[in-house]
């Protein structure tokens, strides 16, 4: 039970808890240490584009939602488990977490991968020494190529590993590593990228369709009348739709 | 592929012997056995490097709190007073910490970044404390009788020590140092799970377990198979402890050393 | 929280500062200290109680029972806790909630694992799917308190069982000789007896909670540590009003003082217990009190 209260979204309407049974409140899933999409602000809630994301989807799907944060590493079990009813934390689409739980259409067109390094770095990507987060598919996708992989638990700690030197480069989202790069002048981003993963969806457990059609049907609504592209482009995450 | 290949391709995986690529579909128990296993060595390298050095300075530093100069004695309790009474991960934190700022100064440095050296030498450093306390309370227990028969003998100094102070403290405190080194061997999956960063994916059990975890999704399968291997370890200490401890009480009658056997659980 | 917080980029270092130390965000790991603390308040006699039931079955003459007994002190000590915390949360959940499930829901006929998912009926879910989220936190605060003293519960089930070996069997002996049933001289003296012998061991073990306490995250209980890393991490300008480079270790230097000032006090009140246990007690530091006195 890896769940604690960061805030709750009472948007919706409170007639809808009558119809909506056995998800009269839906419990929504996030990491909150992945800005942009999500993370905890200065007075200790859930915040980011996937907060906002979730709230607008709840409103619109007439759900009643309620945040709460749950480690990286063990966020499918503890869905699977019923812990939660979403994840919604910044999650790749890729076909390996496809065949254990579900996922809704994608509501960020697929992120490239960057890689940041100290600026006037040479950095070799066949051989040299890359850090990623550990168990993300960039540390997947390094450890297949031909460089050496340094994996560490937080991605605070690979952007630190190359300011001291103990990586060349580190592989993560683009949108998580460009405030960084935009903000320090000692780092930068390179022009290599890389196409890894598919967009970010919702996930939810396979047994659950009523609600995922639900959450299909509010994104479908965002994505057609481009409140989802302004989401998008405020918090400067990838091209819209 | 059959599991010996399997074992042939991981078995030593962790040392960075055998297949370059981890597993990337399938997952069989089989793997999972190997890889967790192949992750054994090092949690089983950083165990016994640890627990062989550090019962030197832990003797010493015991030493040095029961000695009568102030200095050596503040000295020896602050260094076991520092290192049993914070969590071993921050110690992890701050000795990382340390080793990067020492790189610049000097290439010699450069190993102790990496965990075979730089996490040993914090669970070195943290065993030698906990033991050092334990063999302590032991070198406060030897009784007075034993040290005024060596008197008698005409042994003083550096002879008494070696071969009446120094064997009896390890008779008591030996059950205790038992629980000491299967804590240490447990303390060992701290080291990249969240001390020191993984290399080219070689790490020990618990890094490989988390691995599978991650994969399948599934964390009923590989933390149970860890836990395995450590009950087997545990259980290959606790034996091997007790074959020591038999040879500690060698002397002793029988009967005196069911009874010492009982008294000796108390100190832990 | 300070009226003049309203614009922190514009303030001096010790306002900044002082605005810094008490957003939301650090209420939060001021809060969770009081959580650890808590969380070892309940889990110590809990664990206690663990080990006095472990202990107690393992010395039984009742073959199964003690088997169970020794099992429980073997596995659990044998397995790092660490790895047991990683999933054995999720498995505790998932057992009340089958329990339950089987209690409140007999006609229920779907397996209640659909593929990977583990599904319950509605009413069987714990806490239920639409408590408020408190429940939900005090639910996981208890599974951990759960998980805590069933670790522990073996380790202090190590020490009592050595504990009730070393209470000296001639006590015991002339308290049958007085006519004292089994069951009497278990709890009239063998019970009241052992504690001297079992503090030292004891101790040692509240030394070791202390410092498990930082995995307490992996249970799902944000603790100190986890606030501590979030907030010592480096922050950009964008997404927060106090942004700041890598303050880790400022961070840890404060758990760390933290951590040591606990251990310094525990030791403190452990050796006042002690001196009172070991008061009358046919031990060498009792004669030495009786001495002294």
């Amino acid at each position: 039970m890896k769940s604690i209260l960061l805030g709750t979204a009472a948007l919706a309407i409170t007639a809808s808890v009558a119809f909506a049974g056995s998800h009269s409140v839906v419990r929504m899933g996030t990491e909150g240490a992945y800005p942009p999409y999500n993370f905890i602000n200065d007075s200790g809630e859930v915040d980011g584009f996937e907060r906002e994301l979730g709230d607008e989807l709840c409103a619109r799907a007439e759900l009643t939602c309620e945040w709460v944060t749950n480690e990286w590493d063990s966020i499918i079990p503890n869905l699977v488990s019923g812990n939660y009813d979403v994840i919604i934390a910044g999650m790749s689409i890729t076909a390996e977490r496809d065949e254990v739980i579900d996922f809704t259409q994608n509501y960020t067109q697929p992120d490239p991968s960057s890689y940041l390094a100290l600026e006037g770095a040479d950095v070799d990507f066949e051989g040299g020494v890359i850090a990623a987060q550990a168990n993300t598919i960039e540390a997947a996708f390094i450890a297949s190529s031909g460089a050496t992989l340094v994996e560490f638990a937080t991605p605070d700690e690979t952007v630190a590993a190359v300011r001291n030197g103990e990586a060349d480069a580190v592989l993560a989202d683009d949108a998580y590593l460009r405030p960084i790069a935009d903000e320090n002048a000692d780092l930068v981003l390179l022009d290599r990228q890389e196409l890894i993963g598919g967009g970010v969806g919702m996930g939810l457990r396979e047994s659950d369709t009523e609600l995922k059609d639900k959450f299909n049907a509010a994104i479908q609504s965002m994505k057609d009348d481009g409140s989802l592209n302004a989401l998008l482009a405020k918090w400067e995450i990838g091209p819209g739709f | 592929m059959s599991c010996w290949d399997t074992i042939a391709d991981y078995g030593l995986r962790s040392i960075g012997i055998g297949e370059r690529l981890l597993p990337r579909e399938g997952y069989t128990l089989c793997q999972q056995f190997t890889l967790i296993g192949s992750g054994m060595i090092w949690n089983i390298y950083f165990g016994v490097l640890a627990l062989c050095s550090g019962f030197f300075l832990a003797t010493a530093v015991a030493l040095g709190k029961a000695s009568k100069k102030p200095v050596l004695q503040k000295a020896s309790a602050w260094f076991i007073f520092l290192f049993r009474g914070s969590p071993l991960f921050i110690q992890f934190f701050f000795a990382y910490f340390l080793f990067l700022s020492l790189k610049p100064i000097s290439p010699i440095f450069d190993p102790f970044t990496s965990a075979w050296l730089g996490a040993l030498i914090v669970l070195f450093l943290n065993t030698a404390a906990y033991s050092g306390e334990i063999f302590y309370g032991a070198l406060q227990s030897v009784p007075r009788g034993d040290i005024e028969a060596a008197d008698a003998y005409g042994m003083s100094g550096w002879s008494r020590f070696k071969r009446v102070t120094w064997p009896t403290m390890l008779r008591l405190a030996w059950p205790a140092y038992t629980n000491e080194a299967i804590f240490l061997f447990h303390a060992t999956t701290l080291v990249y799970f969240s001390g020191f960063p993984a290399w080219q994916q070689r790490g020990d059990a618990l890094y490989y377990a988390s691995f599978f975890a991650d994969k399948t999704f599934n964390p009923f399968i590989p933390y149970p198979i860890l836990a395995f291997y450590f009950i087997l370890l545990t259980l290959c200490i606790i034996s091997l402890f007790g074959l020591i401890n038999r040879r500690l009480n060698r002397h002793l009658p029988q009967d005196a050393r069911a009874k010492m056997k009982l008294k000796l659980n108390v100190i832990r | 929280m300070f009226s003049f917080c309203a614009d922190p980029a514009s303030l001096g270092d010790l306002a900044w500062m002082a605005c810094y130390l008490t957003t939301g965000k650090h209420m939060a790991i001021y809060t969770s200290v009081f959580t650890v603390l808590l969380l070892l308040a309940i889990t110590a006699p809990t664990a206690l109680a663990f080990g006095f039931i472990g202990a107690s079955s393992a010395r039984s003459h009742f073959p199964p029972l003690s088997w169970i007994g020794k099992a429980y002190i073997a596995v659990v000590r044998g397995v790092p806790d660490i790895a047991f915390f990683l999933f054995f949360v999720i498995a505790l959940d998932q057992l009340f909630e089958w329990i339950r499930h089987e209690i409140k829901c007999p006609d229920w006929t779907d397996s209640i694992w659909q593929g990977n998912d583990f599904v319950v009926c509605d009413i069987a879910k714990l806490p239920l799917g639409n408590a408020p989220q408190w429940v939900h936190e005090t639910y996981g605060f208890m599974l951990a308190v759960l998980t805590f003293a069933i670790v522990f519960g073996a380790f202090a089930a190590n020490v009592l069982y050595g504990a009730m070996r070393a209470v000296p069997h001639n006590q015991l002996e002339t308290a049958e000789a007085y006519g004292m049933s089994r069951r009497q001289v278990y709890w009239r003296i063998l019970v009241p007896q052992m504690w001297v012998f079992a503090l030292p061991g004891l101790s040692n073990l509240w030394m070791v909670l202390i410092k498990a306490t930082p995995l307490l995250f992996l249970l799902g209980v944000e603790d100190i540590v986890y606030w501590a890393r979030e907030l010592g991490g480096a922050k950009t300008a964008r997404f927060t009003d106090y942004p700041h480079g890598d303050w880790r270790m400022w961070y840890f230097l404060a758990l760390l003082v933290f951590y040591l000032l606990f251990t310094r006090v525990s030791e403190i009140v452990l050796d006042k217990v002690m001196r009172k246990l070991t008061h009358g007690q046919a031990t060498l530091a009792g004669e030495a009190q009786r001495k002294a006195a």
